[in-house]
């Protein structure tokens, strides 16, 4: 396809005039007319039709004057600032691992993690959580920014920050769940909103990632009884719906204890997903161990390593690393499936608020209001994830060879 | 682990490997712990459960099934009255779950084969469209769009100021009414027509395809096998007389009666897996047509072979064997994902069995039955659609 | 992975474990038998410090969130509240959890929840498969709700109708039984959750709506228009509604059924909040003063402190006062007290004595 000349000439220059472009693009043949200009004019329809309802009709009332409930549940009202606190944490933690870790994956959910507390921060303002709030929130975007700018001069070892997410996964638990004195007990039953939503995604990756990992070599061992069980337990958690599993969590798992042990709602609803999401980790990561080629095995032998060195030395640290696009994907789809704790178990997830705010007489018949802006609050968290997660493919080299 | 200091009497000039050495004896021992452990903390769990379950009084025992169930289903393929029992109404809610997958399958695919060409269109606007679609789908849970679509569709004029379109067909927030098609005498003759002309149209379809690969022109061929899919058909109708009457739906005081109608929490949950699952079946087929290398399109185009052609023997065939697997979890993901039903009061299998474990009093046994059905669909699905994909992966090479 | 980061989940799962597990020490034997005031459930709810109550949460009048405070309120939280300030002292120390009709038979039996108030009709198949019923609280029976527009009068007048019922609950096979009874058809709208019926029905999806006539007057103060819907003048059914205890723990059950019927003995005696310490100090009745502690030993018999009934009054009232706060005229629904007044006025009230 190169220029058959002996000089070698620039590519050819393939970008079109404007109109070049329309005719190429949306024009090319008359079939292919008729289907821009419907769709242009069923798109055009829409956008008017859905405009008009969404700035004359809709009442928006209802998401600001809820807007707490929709954030943190029932959370205390004067203990909210504990969450911001979380969040500041969390804020500074983005900033600081952006600027570790130079890849556009960190640095797009660092990002994405400050435009949101703005836009939170505009909903805030106008909202019953009023400025101080709002400004919480900015001085948080505030606090990434810094942590990025004065980490980006420091020495930070990836260790460091590592464990600095563990203490501060540890901390931000003890600041939610309080410990008496002057921050007091919050029980979990009281946990909701978009809080428990995030809550509840996280533990369960978090959760059910080593039982995934477990599960995936246990069904490629070699020991008949260890695959046997393994694979069952597999198959079977994939093969029933989450809201069974969360039901049975519900019901039943207080039945397999001993009586005298007492099992939060969210304790519940934690365990249904990580089980069920242990499944989902195990076929990634098993997915993983097949790419390996066998001769990593065979080097490993060679040297004398035993099975567990070798898997723990030689074979995981390859295919973990090449399994994390794919449990990025399904942390996105746990995220969205912690909706269903609102059916399956009575928690009120943000979802859940939503059923219960609509329950209030004054924004009875809000229902389009309510559910296009939880789906709006899914789709940025989500897009964002699945955005950074197509970076970190690509900084990988997963699925490129 | 067992490394040189745990073994103190290593005679050097012992041949036979020490138990606790030996591959085999460690392999039966990591299995025997493995079991053991397996054993007691089941053992610990079951032991918990009888002792909590005899303290509630809770079995095991499915003999409800047979008493009599005493609540209404709103809808159902098989016909349940409050009369019949447990068992039946778990058949009844069971159906409803199998006619949503199945035709909800159905649909998706179709739907998601057009959502996935789309997106690969040289048409920038439906590129763009289809793009947006899949994005706007995937990243917002199904739970929510159900929701949403159940409130739109009671934006719908109540009964009485029904939207009514021509042929008896009306439209409110009750559903979708439609005229029931009734069988008449001539109905047995004309569907004989009927699969006449299918097998007609595939006949000379198969020597169409034939004659392509010979080189000759094939168009006319399909024209006439297609024109008798329409003309015989419609002759056999004008000639037998209509082998079907339609029986319209007809307001009454409160609802419309006869036809055949399909309620909103039916269309909803329909609906929304639908849409949901072909933005995923979207990706799958876009991944599975862009898994085929541009060079084997090339070396078809080489050979001379026409683009229909090189679609049917080279793209499709490649791209099916990428496709199947996938698809195989989203129809899978759809029949599980029906047991969102009860969030819009449409009695599905998980619907049923919430009111049996209540109104029975035996959550333990209902959930356990209730699991076990699933399992056995997906496993079915799964059985089937592996038949499938091995008969795909013999065309390989 | 670094070492740290192999660590995390494992800290967290042991964080998330020591946030949320509470384990008591002294392991009740958990018997049919087990009654003593010392063991079994209720030492294990004074070991948590909370009641976990088990609530509608979507019904005004008996137990919602009361909007811009986000408090519970209502006739069924105020008897969660009355045992929480019997077994505490403080009617603040009450967990709610907001059950679905489907869902509070199952959270019963598996002890998830100490007690369900939860508009609950007593019937023989829920007592002993559920849990122990409490006296009646609430006596109701089901009516049907429809719109003013609809001029149906009667059930028969509802042939070929839709009508809204709320799945696991008596009134969703009373329905059934009833208009088999009359030969009426109708078509059944089911849901699982009560706000998605009322939702359904006030939006034209079903036609009339069925439930306890308590519920329905209570829904329908929620109602855009109020006026517009009427209830049906039938009693389709008894709807007796009350507290529930978990099986198998007859001294917890005792707490529970004591508690409600010493709301009934103090409207009976005359015994308000507001002059319950006086009464306790000054009242010379014998049967007043052993109500409240100020003789005899009743308490102890309970597991409760002595003047338990003291906290109970003071922080809740009597039936009276718990039904006019929630129920009477002052309030939307402005409920007539119909059979709910005391024996004496010709009620259906009447608390054993406390002798």
């Amino acid at each position: 396809m190169t220029a058959e000349g002996e000089r070698w000439l620039p590519p050819p220059d393939m970008s079109l005039g404007r109109r070049a472009w329309l005719r190429q693009n949306l024009f090319n043949s008359w079939w292919s007319s008729v289907v821009t200009v419907a769709l242009g004019a069923l798109l055009l329809w829409a956008t008017v039709r859905i405009g008009a309802w969404a700035i004359s009709e809709a009442r928006w009332g209802v998401v600001t004057a809820n807007l707490r409930l929709f954030l943190v549940g029932l959370y205390p009202a004067d203990q909210v600032w504990r969450v911001w606190l979380g969040l500041t944490g969390l804020s500074v933690l983005g900033g600081v691992a952006a600027a570790v870790y130079r890849g556009g994956a960190v640095r797009t959910l660092a990002f994405w993690l400050a435009a949101s507390q703005v836009l939170l921060a505009g909903l805030a303002a106008v909202s019953e959580l009023g400025l101080v709030a709002a400004l919480a929130l900015l001085l948080n975007v505030g606090a990434t920014w810094a942590a990025w700018a004065a980490a980006r001069r420091l020495p930070i070892a990836g260790r460091a920050l590592a464990a600095a997410w563990l203490v501060y996964l540890v901390l931000a638990l003890i600041l939610l769940a309080g410990v008496g004195g002057p921050l007091p007990v919050v029980g979990t039953n009281v946990w909701g909103g978009l809080l428990l939503t995030f809550l509840l995604a996280v533990a369960g990756i978090i959760l059910s990632f080593p039982i995934g990992v477990l599960l995936a070599l246990g069904r490629r061992s070699d020991l008949p009884a260890v695959r046997v069980f393994s694979t069952a337990f597999i198959e079977v958690v994939r093969g029933v719906p989450l809201v069974t599993i969360l039901f049975m969590a519900a019901i039943m798992l207080p039945l397999f204890l001993p009586g005298e042990i007492r099992v939060e709602h969210v304790i519940r609803a934690t365990a249904g997903i990580t089980l069920f999401s242990a499944a989902y980790v195990a076929e990634n990561v098993r997915g993983g161990l097949q790419a390996i080629p066998s001769g990593q095995y065979e080097a490993a032998h060679a040297i004398g390593l035993n099975a567990v060195q070798t898997n723990l030395h030689i074979i995981l640290p390859q295919a973990l690393r090449s399994v994390i696009p794919a449990n990025v994907g399904l942390f996105i789809s746990l995220l969205k499936d912690t909706t269903l704790v609102t059916i399956g178990a009575g928690l009120l997830e943000i979802l859940g608020i939503g059923r219960a705010v609509l329950a209030q007489p004054e924004w009875f018949g809000a229902q389009m209001e309510v559910y296009l802006f939880i789906a709006a609050v899914f789709f940025v968290l989500s897009y964002t994830l699945s955005q950074a997660s197509y970076r970190l493919e690509a900084a990988l080299g997963v699925g490129k060879r | 682990m067992t490394s040189a200091p745990g073994a103190p009497s290593d005679a050097p000039l012992r041949t036979s490997v020490p138990p606790w050495r030996n591959v085999r004896v460690r392999r039966v021992a990591a299995q025997g712990v493995f079991v053991l452990a397996v054993l007691v903390a089941a053992l610990w769990l079951w032991n918990n459960l009888t002792s909590a379950m005899a303290r509630t009084n809770l079995t095991f025992s499915l003999n409800f099934l047979r008493t009599t169930a005493g609540f209404e289903i709103a809808e159902s393929p098989i016909p349940f009255r409050a009369v019949d029992s447990y068992g039946q109404a778990f058949i009844a809610g069971l159906a409803n779950t199998i006619v949503v997958s199945i035709v909800g399958i159905v649909l998706a695919t179709i739907l998601g084969v057009l959502v996935g060409i789309a997106r690969l269109s040289r048409n920038w606007l439906v590129s763009r469209l289809s793009a947006g679609f899949v994005e706007v789908m995937r990243n917002t849970p199904l739970l929510v769009q159900l929701v949403l679509l159940y409130a739109v569709l009671r934006q719908l004029p109540p009964v009485a100021g029904s939207i009514s379109l021509p042929g008896s067909i009306y439209l409110n927030q009750r559903g979708l009414f439609i005229p029931s098609p009734e069988a008449e005498a001539t109905l047995g003759p004309w569907l004989g027509l009927v699969v006449g002309a299918v097998a007609l149209a595939f006949v000379l379809r198969r020597i169409a395809v034939r004659r392509e690969d010979a080189g000759l022109d094939p168009r006319r061929l399909g024209l006439v096998g297609l024109a008798g899919l329409i003309v015989i058909p419609l002759a056999g109708w004008i000639v037998l007389g209509a082998p079907i009457s339609f029986d319209p739906p007809v307001l009454e005081r409160f609802n419309f009666r006869g036809g055949t109608s399909f309620s909103p929490e039916f269309t909803a949950l329909l609906a929304g897996l639908v849409i949901y699952t072909a933005a995923f079946i979207g990706e799958v087929v876009r991944g599975g047509i862009q898994a085929v290398r541009r060079g084997q399109v090339e070396a078809a185009q080489a050979l001379g072979l026409t683009e229909r052609q090189t679609l049917r023997l080279v793209v499709f065939p490649q791209a099916l064997r990428v496709i199947v697997p996938p698809l195989t979890s989203q129809y899978l993901n759809l029949a599980k994902n029906s047991s969102l039903a009860i969030a819009i009061g449409f009695p599905d299998l998980f619907a049923v069995s919430r009111t049996m474990a209540n109104q029975t009093g035996q959550p333990v046994s209902v959930i356990v039955l209730v699991m076990a059905t699933y399992l056995t669909i997906s496993l079915a699905t799964s059985l089937l659609m592996n038949l499938y994909n091995r008969r795909v992966q013999v065309l390989e090479r | 992975m670094t070492r740290p980061a192999r660590l995390i989940p494992m800290l967290v799962a042991v964080a998330i474990l020591a946030v949320a597990c509470e384990t008591t020490d002294p392991s009740p034997t958990a018997t049919q038998t087990t009654t003593g005031p010392t063991d079994g459930l209720l030492s294990t709810i004074q070991d948590r410090g909370n009641l976990v109550c088990g609530v509608n949460g979507g019904l005004p009048g008996f137990s919602f969130l009361e909007q811009g405070t986000g408090a519970w309120s209502g006739f069924d939280v105020d008897f969660c509240r009355a045992i929480a300030a019997a077994v505490f002292g403080d009617a603040d120390a009450v967990e709610y959890r907001a059950l679905s009709a489907d869902d509070r038979g199952p959270a019963l039996q598996a002890r998830e929840i100490d007690v369900l108030i939860r508009n609950t009709t007593w019937t023989v198949s829920r007592d002993g498969q559920w849990g122990n019923f409490g006296p009646t609280t609430f006596y109701d029976g089901q009516g049907m709700m429809v719109t003013a527009a609809s001029g149906a009068t009667s059930l028969e007048d509802l042939a070929g109708a839709t009508i809204c019922v709320q799945s696991g609950t008596t009134t969703e096979l009373n329905l059934t039984d009833q208009m088999r009874a009359l030969g009426v058809n109708f078509e059944p709208q089911v849901f699982g959750d009560i706000d998605a019926t009322y939702d359904a029905y006030s939006q034209g999806r079903c036609d009339a709506v069925t439930s306890d006539r308590s519920q329905l007057v209570a829904r329908r103060t929620t109602f855009t228009n109020p006026n517009e819907h009427l209830l049906l003048d039938v009693v389709m059914s008894k709807e007796p509604l009350g507290p529930v205890a978990p099986l198998g723990d007859d001294g917890w059950f005792g707490v529970v059924k004591w508690v409600v019927f010493a709301t009934f003995e103090a409207e009976e005696k005359g015994v308000t909040s507001q002059n319950v310490t006086q009464m306790r100090d000054t009242n010379e009745d014998p049967v007043v003063r052993r109500l409240l502690g100020a003789e005899g030993e009743l308490g102890a018999l309970l597991g409760l402190e002595n003047d338990w009934v003291v906290d109970v009054i003071s922080a809740v009232g009597n039936y009276a006062e718990i039904y006019d706060r929630n129920l009477g005229p002052n309030t939307p629904f402005n409920l007539d007290r119909g059979p709910n007044r005391q024996w004496t006025d010709g009620g259906l009230l009447y608390a054993p004595p406390y002798r």
